[in-house]
């Protein structure tokens, strides 16, 4: 074999030979039995009734069905939140590591902290924030003890929207910084010395040079973000048992739950599911591209 | 001065924000650690980690995740290296479809995942549009459903390790080194095991580690396939124990800590996100 590829010195063009594309053939193998037949299943699916005849009724139940309307809008909504909320906030942190002028131990401590904190998902963290924010939880405690508030009588509940909003933060915010750091990094110092020369405050600078430049990129790790918490089933699982009716706490009651069970109708949820994580990562691939226009 | 004194003010902005981030960093897992420690009244305590470790129900999930763990980090590079190798090697056009096949993992929600597997491994598989049937359901055993937890792994890990691998290889200069090897006399075998393995021990390690995250925090595709898997343990002690489940979180993290830490110091760069949401 080594024989037949010594003269591997660079020809200009190569020539068409169906045997290269034997190399990637296990990778396509897997990915077609692993996840495309998987999830075209789930797909082909939702176009079937129980005894497996073509039908569209699952896919109009999914706009008539009430529960489920509002379950999608729950996670929308949710996911919208969090990665506006996170992607500000990852924005000002990773500013103020970068650009921000603090010192550059900070910024590789806040690195590592974020890689940490966007894998630090699922259990442990809902468990994390039941410590934090529970009924008995720390900052609950601080609150009543020593500012004499209580969340709870106040009117705040961890098992709920805002809840489990912040939780997700904990795993939002640290992926904006991972991605905007470096961005931020590749504003070029001359941008902002010609805009001094010519005469601009810090916000015509930040307003007409900086933001247009970031803008694709901030966006777009946004559209990340969405994604990230959309999908998300276990956090939200763990932290309130499914009390909660996002999407995919819905879609795994229908599939197989007790109490709702109707499998093609979850399978339609899914496909659902699917498309609108297709979009928002697609809308993250397009600005990200986009933004690589000025920032290399 | 006028961009000295907004320098000054441009700290101050940015020092509150770092402030901020350190307290939605720290708090959570201060509130854990310290919860962790109360299992015993008036006195803090390690009796929830001894109680908790002590659990067989741990240890034996634990290992499992663990064991799942490797494997999925073994068929990951296994599946990637070649693949990745092959590609910068020999056919850059195939570049485009690869990425585009590991970002439709990243599309797919591990719920969806899960129950697409079911549904597609759960029957008995037959030849296409006849009734000749090659296997029985594969989650019938306990050998086949570990596989298709496997499998699975994979795919969830697939984008990550992809970019790890990839980004390796592309500081190294693949076409020298295949080169080399073979005017040596080496084979496809040993250029891939001796020469370019070596060279991409910080991209594997990455790969591995962050694959290893996702493993051992993964509850979704673990329950819907009913594996004993050390996250949906937990989830169940959450459910009538309160110490414990806070003592195993916060070991968890450690544990994360330590994973990302050895990525940081090994690529010097920017470890990725991925985790089990």
């Amino acid at each position: 074999m080594a024989q037949t590829a010594l003269p591997a010195s660079r020809s200009t063009t190569p020539p068409v030979n169906a045997k290269r594309w034997l190399g990637v053939l296990p990778f396509f193998l897997f990915a077609i039995l692993f996840l495309i037949w998987p999830s075209a299943r789930l797909m082909i699916d939702a176009f079937l009734d129980s005894q497996g005849r073509f039908t569209l009724a699952n896919l109009v139940e999914l706009f008539q069905n009430q529960t489920i309307v509002s379950s999608y809008l729950l996670s929308i909504q949710i996911s919208a939140v969090t990665a506006l909320g996170g992607g500000i906030f990852g924005f000002f942190l990773a500013y103020s590591v970068t650009i921000g002028g603090l010192p550059k131990v900070f910024r590789s401590m806040l690195i590592t902290f974020s890689a940490v904190a966007s894998n630090f998902a699922g259990v442990p963290l809902a468990f994390a924030f039941v410590a934090t924010l529970g009924r008995t939880g720390f900052i609950t405690a601080v609150l009543k003890n020593v500012f004499g508030l209580n969340i709870y009588t106040a009117g705040f509940n961890l098992y709920s929207f805002l809840g489990l909003s912040l939780t997700y933060m904990y795993f939002q915010f640290p992926l904006m910084v991972l991605i905007m750091a470096p961005a931020l990094d590749s504003l070029k110092n001359e941008w902002r010395e010609a805009a001094e020369n010519l005469g601009a405050t810090v916000f015509q600078y930040w307003w007409h040079v900086a933001l247009p430049i970031l803008m694709p990129s901030i966006l777009g790790t946004m559209f990340l973000l969405f994604a990230n918490s959309f999908g998300a089933y276990a956090t939200a699982y763990a932290l309130t048992g499914g009390s909660l009716p996002l999407i995919t706490i819905q879609l795994r009651a229908q599939i197989s739950g007790d109490v709702l069970h109707n499998p093609s109708l979850g399978y339609a949820m899914a496909m659902g599911m699917v498309i609108i994580m297709a979009v928002s990562t697609t809308g993250y691939i397009w600005l990200q591209s986009r933004s690589e226009r000025w920032l290399k | 001065m006028k961009f000295f004194s907004w320098l000054r003010r441009a700290r101050l902005w940015s020092g509150f924000w770092y402030m901020l981030g350190v307290l939605y960093f720290i708090l959570p897992l201060y509130a854990t650690l310290d919860f962790s420690l109360r299992i015993e009244r008036d006195k803090i305590s390690l009796l929830a980690y001894q109680k908790a470790f002590a659990d067989p129900g741990f240890l034996q999930t634990f290992v499992y995740s663990n064991i799942l763990a490797i494997i999925t980090i073994l068929v990951g590079l296994i599946l990637v290296v070649p693949t990745s190798y092959w590609i910068r090697l020999r056919l850059p056009e195939a570049r485009r479809v690869v990425e585009y096949v590991t970002t439709l993992a990243l599309v797919i929600p591990a719920i969806v995942m899960g129950f697409g597997l079911v549904s597609v491994f759960g029957a008995p598989i037959k030849v296409p549009f006849t009734s000749i049937q090659l296997t029985d359901s594969l989650l019938n055993s306990p050998v086949g459903t570990n596989f298709i937890v496997v499998m699975g792994y994979t795919v969830l890990a697939l984008p990550l390790m992809y970019r790890s691998i990839d980004t390796g290889m592309r500081t190294i200069d693949v076409r020298v080194l295949t080169e080399a090897s073979q005017s040596l006399g080496a084979n496809w075998f040993t250029i891939i095991v001796k020469v370019i393995l070596p060279n991409l021990r910080a991209s594997i390690l990455s790969g591995a580690l962050l694959t290893f995250a996702i493993v051992v925090g993964e509850v979704t595709i673990s329950s819907i396939l009913n594996v004993p898997a050390f996250s949906p343990y937990l989830w169940l002690l959450g459910q009538h124990k309160a110490y414990e489940p806070a003592a195993l979180s916060f070991a968890s993290f450690l544990l994360i800590w330590a994973s990302m830490g050895i990525i940081q110091i090994v690529t010097g760069g920017r470890p990725q996100a991925a985790g089990a949401k």
